[in-house]
């Protein structure tokens, strides 16, 4: 795959469709691995990498690079495509001048999995029929790959593209995932337990960013958080339940926009299940609204930005929140 | 340094009886920015005011706080007073201590606790008022009715008489509403087509007036003075133009079973029809759920006959946009469907009619042309049974729980004009209570009762029984003789509860005007705003405002009238500075204000920017129209990145006045 996405890359940019390509590359560690721009078949040849740890989804780079000179390729598996079509949709990228490649979607490996068999050291990671051969400073360890699977795509939604200019392999189809089952955990706890649960949970919290700096929802020119005349910005530091609020008035801020890519899930260094809280306005959502998947497409309305004659009656919303 | 001035009202006992006002002068006064704090027995009085505006020359005051009622009802005069000062009139914030704290708290610590809050936060808010002046906007001088009965039909006429231009918009093929299938009226007996025809054809006549009937309103955009509606003319398959109203094609049209619905369906009519003998317009209109040849592509007699050439198959629906300054709905009232009362037999037994049925069958233009028959066999009713109150003032989900309020009164004139055209026949009335409220009404039903011998009955009908023998049993409490009763009846009449069209629901989203929970359009203020809705520019006339009889509802319709035309005749009105407006440095170019904007005020556009390093970068930014938007603030919660702000209620006003409660 990576050689097929390699010479795709060198022959648009060789006949000058794009001028540069959104991929990966590799970081310090073999598992490491960073989103990159290539402009050069030298350096595709040299640090492109696409493995079973290529997860991150690179849509939100384009909110800069599709409105830099010349059109930019990207590589996108199919969650990566909702991403961008939401980001379509709000005039956040230029759709013109971007050229997408559609490639196959996960299982991608969680290295934090392995780390947690008590595997130290990694050199290398390879998938042998489904078995993880790990090379360590230490010796070769093993393991199910199944064991290793990120969780965001252990509930993975959909193997299908919904916005591509050319794909390399097969497309596939929505899936039935089991995406809600831990907000249905959560919604079936007292208040004071759940209470407990996301105090617990956000109380670890370093407030490092990581979470809004990969969200592909979160391309605000000027985040409140960083605005010192939204009143809010330094509200978090000053005291710690105020700082929990910062995941969720994010959450409300991405609300009907997020398309459940896992992101912020994945880079947060304290494993907070932040995307938990989205999950559970999605589901609202499909439940109050009917069915919704932002990012599905460019043009439909979303439904808390809409309104519509039959629209439930805030009452009823109301209704449903009482215990 | 600001020097905000702090005013709290007494409103005689109203707050001073629950709020101890010396107090909340006393705290309030400690507030930062506050130099003068004042309690006074009526602040909205006219030494009350020039006590504010004493204060605000003297301490040059930069903003004042007013303690007191909503600001629905003074806030106005505040602001005339700090204008008449010398400050700006949107440097006034109201605390409202009385309706959220006096009125519903009954401890003096709890209420004037609360009260001390709510004039913190005002005084929270105030602290980042900022100066705002009014604009003006133009009025189009010509008014939208929608709905065209006898309501609709009487505010189009008046103000078309006032000089203006008026478009009503029904959606039946003729206009007259209800009152053209009334056959007499209380309390004096008189004809109501008689009365009603005449006003139906003068509105056709009138050069002002454009009827748009067999048409809908779909979308309404704009606000108070500009209004842009959007109509949908339906198809009628019948050039309006051409169309003679001779009714040769109804006469001929061979599809003759369609039920009339001008007649309650107790008879028929064809295909092509024309609704009744005096409709406005007089034109014919083809039913596609029934002509045969817009169903099969057979049949074209119409066509044939029709000497004007006027038939046309292939019309289609057609959208007109028009723009109105003012509207007025007048979307009236239809019955209850009977569907649940099945004790009442009403699916049951064809002799088992509602009071609007018997008014047909009771009509000379009616399906027995004027003699009352009973459906079943056409032959003379001997007894007949009344039943009030078929789904008004009901305590369950069945029905309704107001008062329908014109049924004592139609049933005491059916019952009359019974008995004084079939003598031998009995006439029962079973009712809760009845209620004759209304000139010349009690004297009305006292005839009926007095002089016609009609048995009014109190209790309520348990259970109608149609027998094999075609009569039909009433089973029913007399709850005065203390005693069940069963009548072996001929016919019964149910005076079933009125409700509002259905299409008012859908419409009052359109107008964004409130409705109630029977769905009956709210009035600005039940005592003395009775005829506008809260939303600007948008006017009430008639039952849709709540059940009416005919001279109440041309009372209101002429008074609904006046106060459209009060605005019409301005040129321009002043606009609400509390508008939206966005930060384009901040603002993403999302949409979202856009798609949420209920009227239309938000554009985007592209726009240069100098960036810190002397590069210039396009970006897509939001632009409100201030002449359009109304200040709702469903742009500012919509705003990803809090670039929509609403002035005179900003972002940062709204989370000082949270900060200041909570704290």
């Amino acid at each position: 795959m990576q050689e097929a996405m390699i010479n795709k890359a060198k022959q648009l940019l060789a006949d000058g469709t794009v001028s540069r390509v959104i991929g990966w590359k590799r970081g310090e560690f073999a598992y490491d691995i960073t989103p990159a721009v290539f402009e050069t078949a030298e350096e595709l040849e040299k640090d492109f990498v696409f493995d079973d740890f290529t997860s991150a989804n690179v849509s939100k780079y384009l909110v800069k690079e599709s409105k830099k000179e010349g059109k930019v390729l990207v590589f996108l598996k199919p969650c990566d495509t909702y991403s961008l079509n939401q980001l379509t949709k709000e005039h956040r990228v230029d759709r013109d001048n971007i050229y997408v490649v559609g490639i196959p979607g996960g299982p991608k490996l969680d290295i934090e999995k392995i780390k947690a068999k008590g595997i130290t050291g990694i050199t290398s990671v390879k998938n042998d029929n489904f078995t993880l051969k790990i090379e360590t400073l230490y010796g070769e360890e093993t393991m199910p790959f199944y064991e290793a699977v990120l969780d965001k795509c252990a509930s993975c939604k959909s193997k299908k593209h919904v916005t591509y200019d050319e794909l390399i392999g097969e497309d596939g189809d929505t899936l039935e995932s089991n995406r809600f089952d831990m907000v249905e955990q959560l919604e079936n706890m007292t208040s004071q337990e759940r209470y407990d649960f996301w105090r617990s949970e956000l109380s670890k919290c370093i407030r490092c960013n990581a979470c809004r700096n990969v969200c592909p929802a979160c391309t605000c020119e000027n985040c409140v958080f960083d605005n010192p005349a939204s009143g809010i910005d330094n509200k978090a530091p000053a005291d710690s339940f105020e700082e929990n609020m910062f995941h969720i008035i994010r959450a409300f801020h991405v609300a009907g926009r997020c398309t459940d890519c896992g992101e912020c899930s994945r880079v947060c260094p304290q494993h907070i299940p932040l995307h938990l809280l989205n999950r559970k306005f999605i589901k609202d959502i499909n439940s109050l609204y009917g069915e919704y998947q932002a990012g599905a497409d460019t043009t439909s309305r979303a439904p808390l930005t809409d309104y519509t004659a039959d629209d439930c009656e805030a009452s009823i919303v109301h209704e449903r929140g009482v215990e | 340094m600001q020097r905000i001035g702090v005013f709290v009202c007494h409103c005689g006992t109203n707050i001073a009886a629950t709020v101890d006002v010396k107090t909340v002068a006393e705290t309030l006064g400690k507030e930062p920015g506050v130099v003068i704090s004042q309690d006074y027995q009526y602040m909205c009085s006219e030494s009350g005011q020039n006590l504010v505006k004493d204060a605000i020359k003297e301490h040059n005051l930069t903003g004042i706080v007013i303690c007191s009622c909503s600001p629905r009802m003074h806030e106005n005069t505040f602001r005339k007073a700090a204008a008449a000062a010398g400050l700006n009139p949107y440097l006034v914030e109201i605390a409202n201590i009385r309706e959220q704290c006096s009125w519903i708290h009954k401890e003096i610590a709890t209420a004037t606790e609360k009260a001390v809050i709510l004039g913190r936060a005002a005084i929270a808010k105030v602290h980042l008022n900022a100066p705002l002046t009014a604009g003006e906007s133009p009025v189009v001088k010509k008014a939208l009715v929608i709905g065209g009965g006898i309501a609709g039909i009487q505010t189009a006429l008046d103000i078309a008489e006032a000089g203006f231009d008026v478009d009503i918009v029904e959606k039946n093929p003729t206009i007259g509403g209800k009152m053209a299938q009334i056959d007499k009226t209380f309390p004096t007996l008189d004809c109501a087509a008689c009365i009603l025809t005449p006003k139906m054809v003068e509105a056709s006549q009138n050069e002002r007036i454009t009827i748009r009937s067999f048409s809908e309103v779909t979308d309404v955009k704009g606000f108070v003075g500009n209004f842009t509606v959007k109509i949908k003319k339906k198809a009628r398959y019948v050039d309006e133009t051409k169309c003679t109203g001779c009714g040769l094609c109804t006469e001929k049209c061979p599809m003759k079973k369609v039920p009339n619905e001008f007649n309650m369906g107790l008879d028929n009519r064809s295909a092509v029809y024309i609704p009744f003998a005096q409709a406005v317009p007089k034109v014919a209109t083809i039913d596609p759920n029934y002509c045969m040849m817009l169903k099969t592509g057979k049949c074209g007699v119409c066509s044939k006959v029709c000497s004007v050439g006027a038939i046309n198959y292939k019309q289609q629906d057609e959208i007109i946009e028009e723009k109105y300054g003012a509207i007025i709905v007048a979307t009236g009232f239809n019955p209850i469907s009977l569907d649940k009362y099945d004790e009442f037999a009403y699916g049951q037994s064809p002799d088992v009619v509602t009071s609007l049925e018997l008014e047909r069958l009771m009509n000379a233009a009616g399906p027995n042309g004027g003699t009352l028959l009973r459906p079943s066999d056409k032959t003379h009713p001997h007894t007949i049974v009344f039943v009030q109150c078929v789904g008004s003032r009901c305590d369950d989900s069945k029905g309704k729980p107001y008062c329908s309020k014109i049924c004592c009164m139609y049933t005491a004139k059916h019952a009359m004009l019974i008995r004084e055209k079939y003598p031998d026949t009995e006439v029962y009335v079973f009712y809760i209570d009845v209620r004759t409220p209304g000139k010349n009404f009690d004297e009305f039903y006292r005839r009926a009762v007095e002089q016609y011998n009609v048995h009014y009955i109190k209790g309520m009908v348990g259970k109608v029984t149609p027998k094999s023998d075609g009569k039909i049993d009433v089973q029913a409490s007399d709850l005065l003789a203390n005693e069940q009763l069963h009548i072996n009846a001929d016919m019964v009449v149910l005076a079933a509860a009125i409700e509002p069209d259905k299409t008012a629901r859908p419409l009052a989203t359109m107008l964004t005007t409130q409705m109630d929970t029977n769905d009956f359009f709210t009035e600005a203020h039940p005592k003395l705003r009775p005829v506008e809705s809260a939303t600007a520019g948008i006017f009430l006339s008639g039952a849709c405002q709540g059940p009416k009889d005919i001279p109440e509802t041309v009372a209101q319709a002429s008074a609904a009238a006046a106060k459209a035309i009060g605005l019409l005749c301005k040129n321009s009105i002043t606009c609400n500075p509390c508008v939206a407006h966005s930060n384009e440095l901040m603002c993403n170019g999302c949409s979202s204000c856009e798609k949420v904007c209920p009227y239309g005020a938000i554009t985007y556009i592209d726009k240069e920017f100098r960036m810190p390093d002397r590069t210039t970068k396009v970006r897509r930014v939001a632009s409100v129209n201030p002449a359009v938007c109304q200040g709702c603030g469903a742009c500012t919660v919509a705003c990803p990145s809090g670039a929509m702000d609403l002035n005179g209620f900003s972002n940062s006003q709204i989370m000082a006045e949270v900060d200041a409660i909570c704290k």
